[in-house]
Parts: structure tokens; sequence; C-alpha cells
């Protein structure tokens, strides 16, 4: 057992510490930042999806008045580490996406950047390109792990045998779509160089990260990169990694040093800068007997990275922890093709990867005839079938019922094609999960004076609520008023923080946390004289290696189909969850609630149409790429059970983050079928699917 | 995106003046789409003419009982005008079903008229587009074509025209007043625009230098009895699938009076000459609405990308239809 705290503000619905900041609009973001003096940066970007820059004609954006720079593979600097090809900025003729860097302008003003970049004319070789995922290509291959460090393939057992003998058989493929995470503050970055080294103020999900990628890119020590990120408009994973934006700047500063120059990704660049979900096409198989105990169960995964840089998601994740199954295989292929690089966005893996197991599911319980609750609940494990090992917790069924009693599931009509007042009504169900996940080495100071505790670590408040829930554990973990302690994150300044991502924020830098707190404590006792300091790293977690560590949920929607158009809209969603320890019930709720609305809008809106004939995104807009919109979500509740585990970490607290968007497709598409009797496998769940 | 002047309008015929006599002029109105254009690069003017200040933010009566919508009247302040939610349903609907509130407070009505359209294709510099670029061909042939014509389109454009407001005006035998440089002229709103043919460039009849300057409603009694219904691919905030204007009159169960037009099939609001002349003097029935609007989806020619369209319209004109009948009893 980790030893832990006791709480008093940890659990309490404390009122974020930024809330006022960011609704006055007073936090500033990346680019927001009062410097001086500083040059405004517009790039040039490929217009064809794979080929080499053969001529480039600068000469009239240098002539514009107010042009600062015009830099090209021919004259930017050189980086000393090139082996990441996104990364690898303005360092070669090479293209290897529409849309990737060829030349960039700075100007006094950005519009004057902007101008003069329109005025660069690129020449290219353009090369035979391959744009269109094809699950049937004889080019796809096996990555040697997916992310992070995942085995690419599992196998139990007889899988394919055991399905062709099962009583009961669902062979299904079903496809996600192209995602793009579109945060509200687009990627941005401020450099700077002078003799000290690099300054960036960046739109990043871990200050951390973005100095050593850059360090590592400059080939300059760490210490000389400072980063500083007090606040971000969101970032959904897509900030989690350094995109090239970041590089650029930093590569602009140093052709300009003293000057920070700008740059800040149009909406319509985020859809080839800056990462985005690969689409997925899932061949599952479930088999049962008669009672619905699955025998087999397959997920073999085709998804597309791009041929410069590999990114495999790891969709067929959750198939490994979900249910007992006699017999088992998951896969992974992909697809290289000349498309922007692919990256994480909201629970890369679990995602997508629960949409075909949890569709298919509902279809197997169709025709098990059961309910789908009952048979979920019947193909519990009893442990991790993945690893082995027992769960620390696992509340999955404690979530369906209580999510059933709250939906008002129970007097459910199994029969779909409901009409209610004129349109078609159904509900659906589906499972989520989400690993605990922890990374090493989040270290925090803690420092005593004036009577109040300063709390220093590097981490990422997205939006999340970071700012407020470390204030509350680190005020549990010294056993002080919460209004005693003084957060500081998001600089390089201060202690290292592990990224924000995989849900492990909390786990990782309230670890490290509590870490230095109990340091200070035994080394101050209860009265610390002023400058009293302690620091402290997140230990590693010994129980990790005995148990099997997921949160849990269930996702339960209803939606209305509108029978002279197939017009869907989803009238309710309820997610009830299973994450350990609640730290703060106020932004806990709108990480789950957030999910779910960003899991309704996959499930009906969010698509990204990538024409294969350019390798270009066609809707690269918010006008086009529909993201649901408040009267799409009139009703999304949010729920939670009590749930003890005292192995995970200190707080007894998971990830929640991310588990809120997982299932929820599923739990949409079952409501479809059940509403209309048609089975969309494919999404999103538009009109003319459903128009019958 | 590039230099360009900025004058504002002191007068129309000054305005119409400005613009005329240089080529690279535009006029300026809320600038919600125009401004998104410059940035895009996909029209590059020399000089901008604000007409925001000149007296054309009016909605009056007109002698023979119709009203005249001021050129410069926002959105938001004609779909809330009370004569208009009382005598033209349909438009105030139409126009609240468009955009959100912030770009309805902006967008004006001769803006709104002659925004352009939402064609993918037609809005990113690097792609081929017979309407933004003559001759260099269409992007959307062959790729996503999902929101585009069924209906009256050619090998050179199957874009479709973006404005809700203008089908409901379709629907309403408006008349659009321009002031060029030989003076007024009024246009029948189904003459005003233009299917794309070969010169997908043209969206309306209008020459350079023609300015909006009202667009005048008639007395329509059948109006009052008017709705539209826009279907689209989320419940606010997006361009239509399809939508349907219509208005009707039934009198001892036979339909006396009918206006219908259709919005997202076509580079055009499409006015529904073939279901109308269906419908006049015929029983009001489910079926007959329903054979009506077959006849009228009979002349779609489709892509597989919007093949959908055509039995989604059919199905919503029909909807409409029987509602609206129903309604009157
Ligand atoms: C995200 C988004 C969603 C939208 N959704 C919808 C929707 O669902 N339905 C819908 O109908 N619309 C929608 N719109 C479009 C919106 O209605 C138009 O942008 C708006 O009506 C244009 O009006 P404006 O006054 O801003 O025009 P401007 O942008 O100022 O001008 C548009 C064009 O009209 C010309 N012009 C303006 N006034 C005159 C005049 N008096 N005489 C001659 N020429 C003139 C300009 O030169 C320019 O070419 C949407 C727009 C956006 C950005
Ligand atoms: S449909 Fe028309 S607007 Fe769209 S690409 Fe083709 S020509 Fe251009």
């Amino acid at each position: 057992m980790t030893e832990p705290v006791t709480v008093r503000s940890i659990g309490t619905d404390l009122v974020r510490r930024d809330a006022w900041a960011k609704v006055t609009g007073t936090a500033p973001y990346a680019v927001e930042h009062p410097v001086r003096p500083r040059a405004y940066l517009y790039p040039v970007q490929a217009t064809v999806p794979r080929g080499t820059v053969t001529a480039m004609d600068t000469a009239a954006a240098e002539a514009v008045d107010g042009v600062l720079a015009v830099l090209t593979h021919r004259n930017a600097p050189r980086l000393a580490d090139t082996s990441d090809a996104e990364l690898a900025v303005l360092q070669s003729p090479a293209v290897g996406f529409a849309g990737q860097f060829v030349a960039a302008v700075v100007a006094e003003h950005p519009e004057i950047a902007r101008q003069a970049a329109g005025l660069v004319r690129v020449e290219y070789d353009r090369m035979a390109h391959d744009a269109q995922l094809d699950p049937d290509s004889s080019e796809l291959y096996a990555p040697d792990s997916v992310n992070p460090s995942y085995p690419t393939d599992t196998l139990d057992g007889d899988p394919d045998a055991a399905l062709a003998a099962a009583a009961v058989q669902v062979r299904q493929t079903y496809r996600t779509a192209m995602y793009h995470n579109n945060p509200m503050e687009p990627h941005a970055s401020y450099a700077h160089w002078d003799s000290d080294g690099l300054t960036v103020y960046d739109s990043t999900q871990g200050v951390h990260v973005v100095r050593s990628v850059l360090a590592r890119t400059f080939g300059i020590d760490a210490e000389r990169v400072r980063v500083i990120c007090p606040y971000v408009g969101g970032g959904f994973g897509s900030k989690g990694t350094v995109h090239a934006h970041a590089v650029l700047a930093a590569l602009a500063a140093r052709a300009l040093p003293g000057r920070w120059v700008r740059v800040v990704l149009t909406r319509q660049q985020m859809f080839c800068l800056a990462g985005y979900r690969t689409p997925t096409i899932q061949r599952v198989g479930l088999g049962a007997d008669r009672s619905g105990r699955l025998t087999a169960l397959t997920m073999d995964v085709v998804e597309q990275t791009s041929r410069i840089k590999e990114f495999a998601e790891q969709s067929g994740m959750p198939a490994r922890t979900m249910y007992a199954a006699g017999t088992r295989r998951t896969t992974h292929r992909l697809a290289a093709l000349d498309v922007p690089v692919p990256s994480w966005m909201r629970a890369p893996g679990e995602c997508p990867g629960m949409f075909g197991p949890e569709v298919a599911m509902d279809e197997l319980a169709v025709a098990c005839d059961l309910d789908p609750i009952e048979l979920r609940i019947r193909n519990e494990p009893d442990r991790d079938p993945d690893s082995g090992l027992p769960f620390s917790s696992r509340n999955l069924v404690g979530c369906l019922r209580e999510g059933a009693d709250r939906f008002g599931w129970h007097d459910r009509d199994p029969r779909p094609r409901r009409m209610v007042d004129g349109w078609l009504v159904g509900s659906g169900v589906a499972a989520s999960t989400y690993p605990v996940n922890q990374m090493p080495g989040a270290t925090a100071t803690i420092r005593y004076a004036d009577e109040h505790y300063t709390v220093s670590i590097g981490a990422a408040d997205l939006g999340t609520g970071a700012w407020t829930i470390l204030g509350q554990i680190a005020a549990d973990a010294l056993q002080v008023p919460v209004e005693q302690v003084r957060m500081r994150i998001g600089d390089t300044a201060f202690p290292y923080a592990s990224v924000a991502g995989g849900s492990s924020g909390t786990t990782c830098w309230g670890g490290a946390i509590v870490a230095a707190a109990r340091a200070f404590r035994s080394r101050y006792g209860d009265r610390p004289g002023d400058g009293a300091e302690a620091e402290g790293t997140l230990p590693d977690n010994p129980e990790r290696k005995h148990w099997a560590m997921h949160a849990f949920g269930a996702q339960f929607a209803e939606v209305r189909v509108r029978p002279d158009s197939g017009e869907i809209r989803v009238a309710r969603l309820l997610g009830v969850f299973a994450c350990g320890r609640i730290v703060n019930p106020r932004t806990a709720r709108s990480q789950f609630v957030g999910g779910m609305t960003m899991g309704l809008s996959m499930a009906l809106h969010e698509d990204s149409v990538l024409d294969p004939r350019s390798g270009r995104v066609v809707n690269h807009d918010l006008a086009q790429y529909h993201i649901a919109s408040c009267a799409d979500a009139p009703s999304v509740q949010a729920y939670w059970l009590d749930e003890h585990d005292p192995y995970v970490n200190p707080m007894g607290s998971k990830g929640i983050g991310e588990i809120g968007i997982v299932g929820t497709a599923a739990a949409v598409a079952n409501a479809a079928w059940h509403a209309t009797g048609v089975r969309v496998r494919e999404l999103p769940i538009t009109c003319d699917k459903l128009l019958g | 995106m590039k230099p360009f002047r900025y004058d504002r309008a002191t007068s129309p015929a000054a305005a119409v003046a400005a613009v005329a006599a240089d080529p690279q002029a535009s006029y300026l109105a809320g600038g919600t789409n125009l401004v998104d254009h410059l940035r895009l690069g996909l029209t590059e003017p020399g000089l901008l003419v604000d007409v925001g200040g000149l007296p054309l933010h009016e909605i009056e009566e007109l002698p023979d009982g119709g009203l005249r919508i001021g050129a410069g009247v926002a959105n938001s302040d004609l779909a809330a005008d009370r004569r208009v939610r009382e005598r033209y349903p349909v438009l105030s609907v139409a126009l609240l079903s468009g955009a959100s509130g912030q770009l309805r407070n902006l967008a004006t009505t001769g803006g709104n008229l002659l925004q352009r359209t939402r064609c993918g294709y037609f809005q990113d510099v690097t792609e081929p587009c017979n309407k933004r670029a003559p001759g260099s061909g269409c992007a959307a042939l062959g790729g996503w074509n999902r929101y585009h014509a069924i209906l009256g389109a050619s090998s050179h454009c199957i874009a479709v025209h973006p404005s809700d407001l203008a089908v409901a005006l379709t629907a309403l035998d408006a008349r659009v007043r321009v002031l060029g440089v030989d003076g007024e002229r009024a246009i029948p709103i189904d003459d005003f625009y233009r299917l794309p043919g070969d010169e997908p460039q043209r969206d309306t009849v209008l020459e350079h230098g023609d300015l909006i300057t009202a667009v005048d409603l008639p007395p329509l009694p059948v109006a009052r009895n008017s709705g539209y219904r826009k279907v689209r691919d989320r419940a606010s905030y997006a361009f239509a699938l399809v939508s349907v204007a219509a208005a009707i009159r039934i009198e001892d169960g036979t339909v006396a009076d009918v206006r219908i037009a259709l919005g997202g099939v076509a580079h055009r609001p499409w006015r529904a000459h073939t279901a109308e002349q269906a419908l006049h003097g015929a029983p009001s029935t489910v079926e007959g609405y329903a054979a009506a609007a077959a006849r009228e989806l009979s002349a779609a020619d489709p892509l597989p990308g919007n093949a959908f369209k055509v039995p989604l319209a059919r199905s919503v004109l029909t909807s409409v239809l029987t509602q609206l009948a129903e309604e009157a009893r």
C-alpha cells in the first residue's frame, strides 16, 4: 500500500484558482506575454504531398517594406539533431506532406509577414504519393510497438478456431474517422535567443518536454533553454509533444538575436501541423456461447501514420483488458502515408479502440437476446486478462448498475424503433476504461515564508484544474489550510514535471508534492522558519508490479432521430465513473462532462475529410469541421462511485482527464440502433446513414 | 493578404461611383464573409468601400402593403421585426437558422445575399476551382462534395449557394433593388441568381459596381402560413444539407396558393416551380405532396457523395408541405 494522505481539502469543490483570470481574459496565453522587441513570423507551406523543392524565389518577399528575414532550407540555421523528421524544420528540400513548412517570413508586423509569405514562389518536383488509408493494402506493416511502448500484437489461444466454433458470432468492421484536437488557443510560441540561451513562451502540456526537445534539436544544454507556460487554452494531447512551429520559432529567433519571434498557427494550419488522431479500421470478432460468455475476442486494427515519422495509436489496448474471453487476439497494422504526422488526441488508443468492441458487444447482446449490461457483467474478468494481475480496483459493474438506476435503464424495451412525439427514440450503453499511468521523475519544492508555503513544479494546467487541485494536495500533505499554499507551475525555472498526458498529471505531480511535503515536515516539523525549503521526487510505486490499475466507467445515451430526415440528436448522456478518489468534484465534473461531450461530438459530428489527391484536409476550419455545439449537448451528466484504491498513489486517485471520451461514441451508436434499427458501424453517425 | 485602401461611402451614389470606377474595388458591409476571404486570399481587392454608414438600415412599409428591407439591416434585426414575424414568418425562421447570434448581429441583408459558396475547395487557394480561378478546374467534382448541388449544376461547378435568407426570399417572390451607374432597377429574385453554366465565377446577374440598396417583399397573404426547415449536420451553426422554405393556402381541401424554394441543392436558391404547378388546385393530401416533391426532384443529377440529398429533399419537402397544410386548416 502507498502511504495515504489524510484528506481535508482533497474532496472539496474548491473554486478554480485561475477562474477569475480565465473568464476576464487576463490569464496570459503564450503569445499574450508583453515581450519586446517583437517580430512576427508567417510560414510558407508545401502545396504538394510529396516531393522536393527545386526552386524558391524569395526576392519579392524580401523587397516588402518591414520584412526582416525570409528563411528557407538554404539559409536557415542548421539544427544539431534532425532525427525527428517532423521537427527537422527547413533543413532539407524534401517535402513529406502537404502543408509542411518550406519557408518562413519574419517581419515587423503580422500582416506584412503574411503578405510577404504569399509572395514566395516555390517550385517542386512532385513525386507519386499515397494518402488513402486502405485496409487491404499490401504495404501495411506491424510497428515495433504501439504508443507509448505496448506490444503490437497479443495472442492467447486460437481465437479463429474458437470464433468459428462459437454458438453466437459477431464479425464486423468498424471505422472511426480522422479527428483534429482543435483547442481554442492555437499552437503558438514566442522565442528569443541571447547569449544566455533560448527562452520560449509556448502553449504546451509540458514545459520540460519542450525544453528537452528544443535543447536536443539545437544541440545546447537544457539549462540554457527556458520554457514558460502558466496557462494553456486547451490541448487535448496536441500540445503534449513538440510540433514543428516551436522549432520554427526558435530557428527564426536564432537568425534574429534579441527579437522575440512570434509564431501562431492559423486554424487551417492546425489541421496539418499540430497532430491528429488517425482514422481506424477495426475488424472485430466476438464468439460466445448462448449465455453470452465470450469464447473468442479478436480486434485487428488498421491505422495510418506518416511516412516521415511513425505514430502507432494503441487502439487494440482496451480489448486486452475489458472482458474475460477464452481466446483472444489483438493486432495493429499501419499504413505509412504521405500525410501529416498523427499524434496524441484525448485518450489515444482507448478512445477509438472502444468504439468497435463496444458496438460489437451490443450486437452480441442482441444476438444472444440479452440485456447489454447483463452481457458485460457476465464477461467480467477476475484478473486483468492482459497482465494476469489482479485489479487494484475494478468497478465496471458498479458503474453499470448505478448508471442503469440513474438513467432509468430498467424500463427499457429492447426492441428498436420506439416512436415518441414524431421522433424515433432509443437508448444505448457502453463501457469505458482508462489505465492509471505514472511517469517517473516529477519533482516539487516547498518553501516556507510569510506564513505561506510556496509549492513549485513545472506542471501544466490545460484548463483541467491543476492550479487548483495541486494546491489542495499540497495543503493536505502539509496538513495546512489550502489558503496557506501558493502554487507556481508552468515554467522550467521550477523543478521537473512530466507531461500533462495519459491522465497522469495528478498522480505524478501530486505524488511529487506529497514527497516534498513529507521531506519538508520531517526536516522542519510543524513550525518551520522563513526560508525553510525541501524538495521531493515522485517515488516509484512498487505496487504497480502487483496490480493492474485502471479506471472504469459506463456511458448511457438517449438519442432521437427524425424519421423523415435521419437527423439525430443526443437528448441525454449520462456517465458513471470509478476513478479512485475525486480530488475536486468541481474540476472533475468538468473533465468528465467535457470528455463525454467530445465523445458525443466524435459520434455525430467530427470528421476530418482528407482528400487523397492532395493529402490535405478539405474541411480545415471550424465552420466545416463540425464540433458539437451547445444545442447538440442539451444534457450531459457525470457521476462517480466512491472508490477507495490504496495502491495507485498516496491520494488514492486515478486519472480522469480522458476516460470521459472513451466509450461515449459507442453508447451513442448503440442508442442510434435502438432508435432506428439501423446499425451504423462507421463514424460519424450522420443523417444520410439513418435515412431509411 | 495584400494591402488595400479603405473608404467610407458617404452616399449610395458616391459608393457606386467609387466602386464602378475601380475594377479592384469591393463593397464592405458586415465583413463576416469578405474579411474571411481577404485573410484566405480568395479575393484581393485594392479598395474597400464600406457601406455600413449608408442610410440603408430601415424596414419600411410599402404603399402596396409589402415591406422594403434596407440592404444594411442586420440579419438579427430583420429576424426580430414584428411585421416580418407576423406576415413572413418563413423569413424570420430562415434567418434564425443561420450562422450564430454574433454573426447575425453583424451580417447585413445585402451581404447575406452576396455571400459566396462554402465549397471547401473554393476557400483554399491551393486547389483548382473554376469559381475562384476560371479555367483551373473543379476540385469538388472528384473530391468532397457532400454539401454540393444535385440540381442545375454543370461540369464547371457543382457549388451551392449557402444563404438561408435567400431561400426564404425566393419563396416570397422578393425583388432586389440595385443601384448601378445607370440608375436604379429592381430584379425579381428568381432572376437575380445564376446557375453555374460555364461561368461559375458569376453568382448573380449583378455587374461590377452594382450596389444592393434594398429588398422588397410583395404583399403576400399566403406567407402568413409559411415555414422554413433546415436539415444540417449539427443542431445549430451549420450550413444546410437541404432546406425548404414554403408557404401554402388551402381552400376547401385544395391547394389555392403555394410557394416553395429549396436550399442546399443548387448554385442558387431553387424555386420549385414544377412542384408548385403540380399542386395548384390539387387536393391537399400527403400523397399529392409526395408526388409533387418527387416530380421536382426527378430532375436531380447527384454524385455518389451527395446522392442522399435526393431522397432527403423529397422527404423533407413532403413533410413541410403536409405540416403547413395541417396548420392552414
Ligand atoms: C461560421 C459562419 C457560419 C455561417 N452560417 C450561415 C448559415 O447557416 N446560413 C447563412 O445564410 N449564412 C451563414 N453565414 C454567412 C453569413 O450569413 C454571411 O457571412 C453574412 O450574411 C454576410 O453579410 P455581411 O454583411 O457580413 O457581408 P460582407 O462580408 O460584408 O460582404 C459579403 C459580400 O457582399 C458584398 N456586399 C455587401 N453588401 C453589399 C451591397 N449592399 N451591395 C453590393 N454588394 C454588397 C461584399 O462586397 C461582399 O462581396 C455564416 C458565416 C460564418 C462565418
Ligand atoms: S464546386 Fe464550384 S466552387 Fe467548388 S471547386 Fe468546383 S468550381 Fe470551385
